[in-house]
């Protein structure tokens, strides 16, 4: 059965999109990848020369990664909406994951600059995937804005406290009409599974793999991980119930 | 080892080039070790050679540059307490090489005539916040399980060793058995002692490798001034230097021949587009940034490595007052730019973890590049090419694992087959 996630007009089989971030060497890295069985991968474009050889980009296109460039380390809709432009110059792709973070010691997303940039980078044609809080209001306000996705947080970038407020992603996957990415603080397998049993469309994550003591292994747990939420999600988990139910009745 | 025997020339291979004034001198005989990079890596294996009592010669236009990787290097010998997942091997090689650095240093003294700042009184690992602690616990549990000798701090006995760290350094791990060196030292050194043991330094760049077969035999020279091939400058190159433009004609700045040839060529092997592609190594330049702060006496006596929030910063004391931070690391390919920002994050972790360092005189900011591989381990061996060995792709090691690269290459690490295997340029080669 095709279960293609659909950003964009571009279709992936794989719902699990990397981070680059955090590996101790390409290599590494690239084993990570390949077990992860991602197709779209996000790489920072600060310290980043696209035009150098044997860098992290070599590694994508070595695997035929498709490159989601995005703007960390920006404080400003206006570094953001530079950086974003300078990643479309080097690397030919009008999409970027855009990140406006507020300050450096949680790392968590700035709101106002972040819908000031989305709406001045989807009106020079960029196919644009912020990086928000979960924050449902806000959701709905950057794809009314023309934004191709949304990507949630779980918990601050890096700290894998999983998901810290469901039901604020809940309220976004049921009035998103554009996919819901679950973006930041995935710990652990079971973090990446429960944000697709919550209905979100994918999961990004970076540090989870790129910073356990096995980075393959955990690559591999979490693309499993986010097959197995998937799945639940479409199977339809059974109620909640106070009581015992007998799995097999005993009065046919 | 046996060295290949040397072939015999054709007659139109000249052993000397013609006196011209644009020719750098080379040696009237062929050598017995030619070395191609006077980093700290190529004049280490130089005078490794020429203590052996072979005939040796290093190519470089500007040996002991400025631009060397060493130059911006802090000198951290420091295989425990840089020990990070995944990468085991590179500590099997640490360690090795790191075993090898007191009688590399003594040696080294002794022939030069240099102090070389060698000293050994351990690297502290301290973490500042909670989150910095947990992970240097999980750190903790790791070295235990790998048997490395580590020992656990409370914040307060870090303090007691170093008075100057910050209360709020929450605790540490102590390598006992870690060292340091200063590498600009170790490279005046090496000078020293080539001087003395008269090995031939040739200012010019290498154009090309001279073969007879498959055997490498000697290497082209460029003509003086000229960049033959339009690569990014290389050690020692003056930045700003008008490039000379090939004129389809081949660079004829005369031929070093040579019974072995090794390149040491730093974050620039990758570069060398005057190799045969298949012996190109997979290196490629890794940007950090370090500054120099100077004060009248030393304020720590260990290097001090730290996470504050999760960014590592190292604090390296010499015995003059000097301190070392250090350092970014940055794929920017072959920018060496020295940024606000970098110094700015080195400034803001080296202050919370020892808040006296902006009392200090700032003496030097660098920015170096790092010859990265993709396993992060080191480029040392023989190559495809009979003739030709590789010492490069160091990373961040390449001052702790000279003494291991030089014994490797001169075949003098004794029984140290699994050492050899893991820095072998023939392990990229199935991937071509």
């Amino acid at each position: 059965m095709d279960d293609d996630l659909i950003i964009g007009g571009e279709k992936f089989s794989s719902r699990l999109i990397m981070g680059t971030g955090g590996a101790p060497s390409l290599e590494v890295l690239d084993q990570a990848l390949v077990a992860s069985g991602t197709e779209l991968t996000t790489v920072a474009m600060r310290r980043l020369d696209p035009s150098s050889r044997g860098s992290v980009l070599d590694v994508l296109r070595a695997r035929g990664i498709k490159v989601l460039p995005n703007t960390a380390g920006c404080f400003t809709a206006g570094e953001a909406v530079l950086t974003a432009r300078l990643a479309r110059e080097a690397l030919e792709t009008d999409w970027v994951k855009l990140e406006v973070i507020s300050d450096e010691r949680t790392l968590l997303p700035d709101p106002i600059e972040t819908f000031d940039a989305a709406e001045r980078l989807v009106a020079d044609g960029f196919v644009v995937l912020p990086y928000i809080g979960d924050d449902p209001a806000l959701a709905r306000r950057l794809e009314q804005a023309g934004c191709a996705a949304v990507m949630p947080l779980g918990a601050p970038i890096g700290s894998g406290l999983g998901i810290r407020n469901p039901h604020n992603i809940e309220l976004i996957v049921e009035a998103a009409g554009v996919p819901v990415i679950l973006d930041a603080g995935i710990g652990t397998a079971s973090d990446a599974a429960l944000a697709m049993e919550l209905g979100c469309d994918a999961v990004l994550l970076a540090t989870a793999v790129t910073r356990a003591q096995r980075p393959d292994l955990m690559a591999e747990a979490m693309r499993l991980a986010v097959r197995a939420g998937r799945a639940a999600r479409q199977a339809g988990r059974i109620p909640r119930r106070r009581y015992a139910e007998a799995s097999s009745p005993m009065h046919p | 080892m046996s060295y290949p025997a040397v072939p015999v020339l054709s007659a139109d291979v000249p052993a000397v080039s013609a006196p011209s004034s644009d020719v750098p001198a080379v040696p009237a005989a062929p050598c017995d070790v030619l070395v191609i990079g006077g980093g700290l890596v190529g004049l280490a294996a130089a005078w490794r050679a020429a203590r052996r009592g072979l005939r040796t010669a290093v190519v470089d236009p500007a040996p002991a540059s400025t631009a060397a990787a060493s130059h911006a290097a802090a000198g951290m010998l420091a295989p425990v307490s840089e020990v990070t997942y995944t990468e085991e091997p590179l500590l099997r090689l640490g360690l090795a090489s790191l075993e090898r650095w007191p009688a590399f240093a003594a040696e080294l003294s002794a022939d030069s005539g240099h102090d070389l700042d060698y000293r050994t009184d351990g690297t502290l690992e301290v973490a500042f916040g909670s989150d910095d602690l947990a992970a240097l616990d999980e750190l903790a549990g790791f070295m235990g399980r790998l048997g490395l000798p580590v020992e656990r701090l409370t914040g307060r006995e870090c303090r007691r060793l170093e008075p100057m760290l910050a209360p709020a350094v929450r605790g540490g791990l102590l390598a006992p058995g870690d060292a340091w060196v200063d590498p600009r030292r170790v490279t005046r050194a090496l000078l020293a002692a080539l001087e003395r043991r008269g090995v031939t330094m040739v200012p010019a760049r290498a154009a090309g490798l001279e073969r007879s077969g498959e055997t490498v035999v000697g290497v082209r020279l460029a003509p003086a001034g000229g960049s033959p091939d339009g690569r990014p400058p290389s050690p020692g190159e003056p930045p700003g230097e008008p490039s000379g433009e090939l004129s389809g004609e081949p660079p004829h700045g005369g031929v070093i021949l040579a019974e072995r040839v090794i390149l040491a060529a730093g974050a620039w092997s990758g570069a060398a587009r005057w190799l045969p592609p298949e012996v190109v190594p997979p290196v490629r330049p890794v940007k950090g940034q370090i500054m120099r702060l100077r004060s009248p006496e030393p304020i720590l006596r260990h290097c001090v490595r730290g996470s504050v929030h999760g960014s590592y910063v190292y604090l390296v004391p010499r015995g003059d007052g000097e301190l070392v931070l250090g350092a970014t690391q940055e794929e920017l390919g072959f920018d060496t730019r020295v940024t606000a920002g970098g110094l700015w994050e080195l400034l803001r972790d080296a202050r919370e973890l020892v808040p006296g360092v902006t009392e200090l005189e700032l003496a030097d900011v660098v920015a170096g590049l790092r010859p990265g591989t993709p396993d992060n381990l080191p480029l040392i061996g023989p190559t495809v090419l009979p003739g030709l060995s590789l010492a490069t792709g160091h990373h961040r090691g390449g001052v702790l694992l000279t003494p291991l690269t030089t014994a490797l290459l001169m075949d003098e690490a004794g029984d140290h087959e699994e050492l050899a295997a893991l820095c072998s340029p023939l392990r990229f080669q199935e991937q071509r």
